[in-house]
């Protein structure tokens, strides 16, 4: 994948609507075969970044360039990129058979030839025989295969795939997410998904494009993007982070709350203020005295595999993923291993995130729904 | 099992003999006038003379043909290109087509009569130039126009409902697919709005095969539409029972056209008013 030529390079792209900045000199690189994610909150500029490669949409400025050729300005029906799109927007008029086919007949296929590439098809996406099918008689998901299998009959080089699994429930939508990303790699056709869902991002990409306000804030590969944040944005997007404020005293010596602490992070100024990510799932539970810090149980949630804590630690609020059961008013210890400290630089976004001690799982949902 | 409940009942009450007395009683009236002769005897005979009139059905449907076709040829574009503006727009432009209905039919109709006629205005203007006055009321030409200038919003309306609620992102499939603007209206919008033309069809076509006030006051009686014969009958004549066959040959005969109509665009989804 590394070394596969490069199929689609956007190149200082920027878009605004109504005197306000969409896309602010964004510039991407994707390799052919691969499967990259746009991810982040809505209005973060990733369905516009995908309607630009489409052709829907033009930009203000920048380039877009298709193997080597620039092609700002080429119309969406001479662009050799599919779209899947969130409602799936099935021709209700046609039938499964005739939705699956309506890209070949435009280019002029023989029946013999399109019979047998709509069952094809039809295989792939596990609904032989649903040819003769109304749209409307089918249930979402099945939809949602019929928008695969007509995108993919056109044998495009590139399938741009926007929020696709949003309106299924979360069982289908693991299930899907398994069958998409198997069939990306049976056919090795470059994948761009754009969703919200970091865990969806996580579990389904090569490559992750983590974007907000406009602008890209990290590329890297899931283990990347969750390890090593790039900044208090990233770290909170994807998973839970706790992000505290901190100092580094020098190569591999962090202070936060007035301790310092070794680490495995250096290159940084001496003295250079920095935020220190942790993550919940990363921290031990141990008895005060044996603590590196110590702090009181003011929240206990049970979550199935672990407990999920929130422990007030000199007035910052901690979140802490472990199976050890604590009741609140609880002193606990805890204990944090020099590699799971992650040093990040100071951006915008220090001090926004990472401090629990507003959080509700409530209040999680709703912001969440708001983003659909 | 649901049953529904007195105050249901009540409600509907006043609908159902709404219907019953102007609806279905002067329907029974127009059959039973229809197979009766003027001393209330049962007879066929009105049924039998409606052969007569073969020539004047025949021509009625071609005006109601034109008209309507050429009222969806000039209302379509009309209408795609209304749904395309921006919403704010759209309601002003609607209002202003509707606007011409809150006039009377009868003098949206009669003032043609002054820009048509000998002396009218496009005779007096086009006299200017010397040339001579020219026959545009009393004309086939003329009926046509009060037909389409008449009916024309109930099919803009229809249309315009039809291709303003369609999905964007269908012509955006259509599109990615590979579709160029001409593909994306012939594959596309166009058979996703034929409910809407089903609808506004109907609704022109309808008005305009039985209308009879157009031919008398643009056609001056050169022209006889089925509308004139019937109406003939029951102010003239005095014959209520040819008259009743007559509209319920009528009757039955557009019911046939909508009946293929229908068949041929298979309208199961809503797209404005089909009656």
């Amino acid at each position: 994948m590394k070394n596969n030529p490069v199929i689609i390079d956007l190149k200082n792209i920027s878009v605004s609507f109504d005197n306000q900045k969409i896309l602010n000199n964004i510039s991407l690189y994707i390799r052919d075969g691969e499967f990259i994610t746009l991810l982040g909150p809505s209005g973060c500029g990733k369905t516009t970044t995908l309607r630009i490669i489409a052709g829907f949409l033009q930009q203000d400025s920048g380039d877009v360039i298709f193997e080597g050729k620039n092609i700002n300005g080429v119309p969406a029906y001479k662009r050799q990129v599919n779209t899947i799109f969130q409602r799936y927007a099935l021709f209700p008029h046609l039938n499964v058979y005739e939705n699956i086919a309506f890209g070949l007949r435009l280019k002029k296929w023989k029946e013999d030839d399109i019979k047998s590439k709509v069952s094809e098809m039809l295989t792939l996406v596990n609904l032989k025989g649903f040819g003769p099918r109304r749209i409307d008689s089918l249930s979402g998901g099945q939809q949602q295969r019929v928008a695969i299998a007509r995108a993919l009959a056109v044998n495009p080089r590139v399938v741009l795939l926007d929020e696709p699994l949003g309106a299924l429930d979360l069982k289908l939508r693991k299930d899907m997410q398994i069958e998409l990303k198997n069939i990306q790699q049976k056919l090795g056709i470059t994948f761009i998904y754009v969703t919200h869902d970091q865990e969806e991002a996580l579990s389904m990409s090569d490559t992750v494009v983590v974007m907000n306000g406009g602008e890209i804030q990290q590329i890297g590969t899931p283990l990347d993007i969750y390890n090593e944040p790039k900044n208090a944005f990233v770290a909170d997007f994807i998973g839970e982070s706790n992000i505290l404020d901190g100092i580094m005293k020098e190569d591999f010596t962090v202070e936060f709350n007035n301790i310092k602490f070794q680490c495995v992070d250096k290159g940084f100024k001496k003295n250079e203020p920095v935020d220190v990510v942790i993550r919940p799932e990363d921290i031990d539970v141990v008895a005060p005295e044996k603590g590196m810090l110590q702090g009181t149980v003011t929240s206990v949630t049970f979550k199935g595999v672990h407990y999920e804590i929130i422990v007030d630690i000199d007035n910052f609020k901690w979140m802490i993923q472990t199976t050890e059961k604590s009741e609140v008013g609880d002193v606990i210890g805890i204990s944090i291993d020099p590699d799971e400290m992650h040093i990040m630089k100071k951006s915008q976004y220090s001090g926004l995130y990472g401090d629990y001690s507003s959080f509700s799982d409530e209040f999680d949902e709703l912001s969440q729904v708001g983003e659909e | 099992m649901k049953k529904s409940s007195f105050l249901q009942k009540m409600l509907n009450a006043p609908y159902m003999l709404w219907s019953v007395l102007f609806i279905v009683a002067p329907l029974i009236m127009v059959i039973y006038y229809a197979f009766t002769d003027a001393d209330g005897n049962f007879t066929t005979n009105n049924i039998a003379q409606i052969g007569d009139y073969t020539n004047t059905f025949i021509l009625s449907i071609s005006y109601g043909a034109v008209a309507t076709f050429i009222c969806l040829l000039i209302a379509y574009p009309f209408a795609y290109a209304l749904a395309q503006t921006k919403a704010s727009f759209q309601g002003v432009a609607t209002m202003l087509v509707m606007l011409p209905m809150w006039m009377s039919f009868l003098i949206r109709t009669y003032s043609w009569i002054t820009i048509l006629g000998e002396s009218g205005v496009i005779n007096r203007f086009l006299g200017l130039f010397g040339i001579e006055p020219l026959q545009m009321l009393n004309t086939g030409g003329a009926v046509i126009l009060g037909m389409v200038y008449n009916f024309l919003p109930y099919m803009i309306l229809p249309l315009y409902t039809a291709l303003s609620k369609m999905d964007n992102s269908l012509v955006e499939a259509a599109q990615d697919l590979g579709c160029n603007k001409f593909y994306c209206l012939r594959k596309v919008i166009f058979p996703l709005s034929v409910p809407g033309i089903a609808s506004g069809v109907t609704m022109v076509f309808v008005p305009s095969v039985s209308t009879f006030y157009i031919t008398q006051k643009l056609g001056g009686g050169q022209i006889t539409l089925i509308g004139d014969v019937i109406e003939g009958q029951f102010q003239t004549a005095y014959n209520y029972n040819l008259g009743a066959a007559l509209s319920l040959v009528l009757m039955v005969m557009i019911l046939i056209c909508l009946g293929v109509l229908n068949y041929f665009t298979d309208s199961d989804d809503d797209g404005g008013v089909l009656i």
